[in-house]
């Protein structure tokens, strides 16, 4: 299928073998397609076109754009969601490489039960992650709180999840097992035999990683780190559980704006630019997929046919 | 093998365990500790309690859990039929509009879940379709979300499937119903049950694009595990949270039983 990607001029497939079928094939896409549109498609124009509606009627314009794009704490989510996002992202793929590496390479007992207990983890709710660092790291909570066991102090040094920081830890936890379900794919598929033939002539193990390994792995890497790009930019519920007020990002100001102030149109505009972004990121991910076949499983938790395990 | 000395492979082991638990492992352990406590002043909770699971069993927690799996079965369902429908169709579709019915597809995938809670919190809050305030609005908002997930394991699957099954029963003469039927809805059995354990697991924790319209009778557990710790109750929402997390794995292994034996057929 990745070689069928590359062609251009798919020569074979032009022709229609069996005419009468395809008629047939295109009306029985008709009803899915219907239900997406109703539920999806059609709120989604709805949307938009209500953050181009002025208030007092008439055609479209765009008055709110304006207006958002004007406010400081648009511009503060823009910039905090990006920042946050890369910063999460750097760190899920560094983070990511290494376990794998470890488990795939320098195989230890029990990888096979962490591997599972990575599809599990995959299965459950980000927010969780804040509220278990809320009880690692929090004002009070079992670092701090060995902290205080030994030092004697009233209170723990680290105060750090209403912050920025605290965001982006929790998203590496919990985006990192989304670059290794690719990577470990990937790395299954690297012949050992290449690697004892690099050992034995000399090579040491990190030259054997970057030389021989990392080129197989790129395009899950690639590809996995644009997926959680994405899913950073889209993250809400990390964001909500940490309860910080300063860290406000475009998800977040878009819930601020339409629950709490009750200003839809608003949270119509916010919407629309965080939709630009993580759908364009999303297509350069396609694209990437589809260029270099990394089709081994490197979509959002990996082969979902295991999820289930 | 790539680290042959075995003090070497040792000092990797140890690097590994010293990334690996902390970050993965402790978060689920520190939850459940959590759940039995009173308070976490020390290195260690303290004052072990049962009283948030009594406190559960008779507030109306019981209530949030049996909305959330109604929705995530009435959300599962429709997003596993609805995606193994397209997925089924995609497959007879010449490259270029496949290509597009992926696009269409996935495209959930990419827009933020807030996003989709205001779009359908939006478009539904006036005719024709009047569904805000209503439980079918938190369904279909979870289904849009996770029919992604469905058509995605379930074209995979497809493209695994080999071919020469289906051909030799339409060789010998099976109409295209029976084909699907009889041939290919078993042989994708073991994968279409994963899809459902994948969807529903999803939609149990959905929490972004459900804060956004749930109504205040239909409320889900991951709003109500929001709305302790909001003020301040960590330890009850721990509890809920062991809850929400102890249902979903029970219903993923009932779901890779049922795989199980579908394998085994």
């Amino acid at each position: 299928m990745a070689s069928a990607t590359k062609a251009p001029a798919p020569v074979r497939t032009a022709a229609p073998r069996r005419p009468g079928r395809r008629p047939a094939a295109a009306l029985w896409v008709l009803p899915p397609v219907a239900a997406l549109a109703v539920a999806f498609l059609h709120p989604l124009a709805l949307m938009v076109w209500q953050s181009l509606t002025p208030e007092d009627g008439g055609g479209p314009s765009t008055a709110h754009y304006t207006q958002v794009f004007g406010e400081a704490s648009f511009r503060d989510a823009l910039t905090t969601t990006v920042l946050i996002a890369a910063g999460a992202t750097a760190g899920a793929l560094l983070l990511g490489l290494a376990l794998s590496l470890v488990i795939a390479f320098v195989p230890l007992p029990g990888g096979r039960a962490i591997g599972r207990f990575i599809d599990l983890f995959l299965a459950f709710p980000s927010f969780l992650i804040t509220l278990a660092l809320l009880f690692l790291y929090g004002t009070t909570g079992m670092a701090n709180g060995l902290w205080t066991d030994l030092t004697g102090d009233a209170h723990g040094p680290l105060d750090f999840l209403h912050t920025p920081c605290g965001v982006l830890l929790a998203e590496v936890t919990y985006f990192t097992p989304f670059v290794m379900r690719p990577l470990l794919a990937a790395f299954s598929q690297v012949e050992t035999g290449q690697l004892e033939a690099a050992a034995s002539l000399g090579a040491r193990p990190w030259r054997i990683v970057r030389t021989v390994i990392l080129p197989e792995a790129l395009p899950s890497l690639a590809a996995g780190g644009a997926l959680v790009l994405v899913l950073c930019l889209n993250e809400f519920g990390i964001v909500l559980f940490t309860g910080a007020k300063d860290v406000v990002t475009l998800p977040v100001l878009v819930y601020t704006k339409a629950i709490l102030d009750g200003d839809y149109t608003g949270a119509c505009v916010v919407a629309v630019v965080n939709i630009a972004l993580s759908v364009a990121l999303y297509a350069l991910y396609r694209t990437v997929m589809s260029r270099t076949g990394g089709g081994a499983g490197p979509r959002r938790g990996g082969a979902p046919h295991r999820a289930g395990a | 093998m790539l680290v042959h000395s075995r003090t070497a492979r040792r000092a990797v082991h140890t690097l590994f365990l010293v990334l690996f638990l902390p970050v993965f492992a402790l978060p689920l352990v520190v939850i459940a500790a959590a759940s039995f406590a009173t308070a976490w002043s020390g290195a260690l909770p303290s004052g072990p309690t049962l009283t948030h699971y009594q406190d559960i069993v008779r507030g109306d927690a019981p209530r949030a859990l049996l909305t959330s799996v109604l929705t995530a079965l009435a959300a599962g369902l429709a997003a596993l039929t609805l995606g193994t429908w397209a997925a089924l169709a995609a497959e007879r579709l010449p490259r270029r509009a496949r290509r597009l019915l992926d696009g269409l597809f996935l495209l959930p995938v990419a827009v933020p879940s807030v996003v989709v809670g205001l779009a359908l919190l939006v478009a539904f809050s006036r005719p024709p379709f009047l569904l805000n305030g209503t439980p079918q609005i938190v369904i279909t908002a979870h289904t849009v979300l996770v029919t992604a997930f469905a058509y995605q394991s379930v074209t995979a699957a497809l493209a695994r499937l080999d071919p020469a099954y289906e051909q030799s029963a339409a060789g010998l003469g099976a109409r295209p119903a029976y084909v699907l039927w009889r041939v290919k809805l078993p042989l994708l059995l073991p994968s279409l049950t994963a899809a459902a354990g994948l969807c529903f697991a999803l939609s149990m924790g959905e929490l972004s694009a459900t804060v956004m319209l749930y109504p205040p009778d239909w409320m889900p557990l991951p709003v109500q595990i929001f709305a302790a710790t909001d003020r301040g109750a960590l330890f009850a929402g721990a509890a809920l949270a062991v809850a929400l997390m102890g249902t979903t794995l029970l219903v993923l292994l009932a779901v890779s039983r049922l795989r199980t034996r579908a394998t085994y057929r």
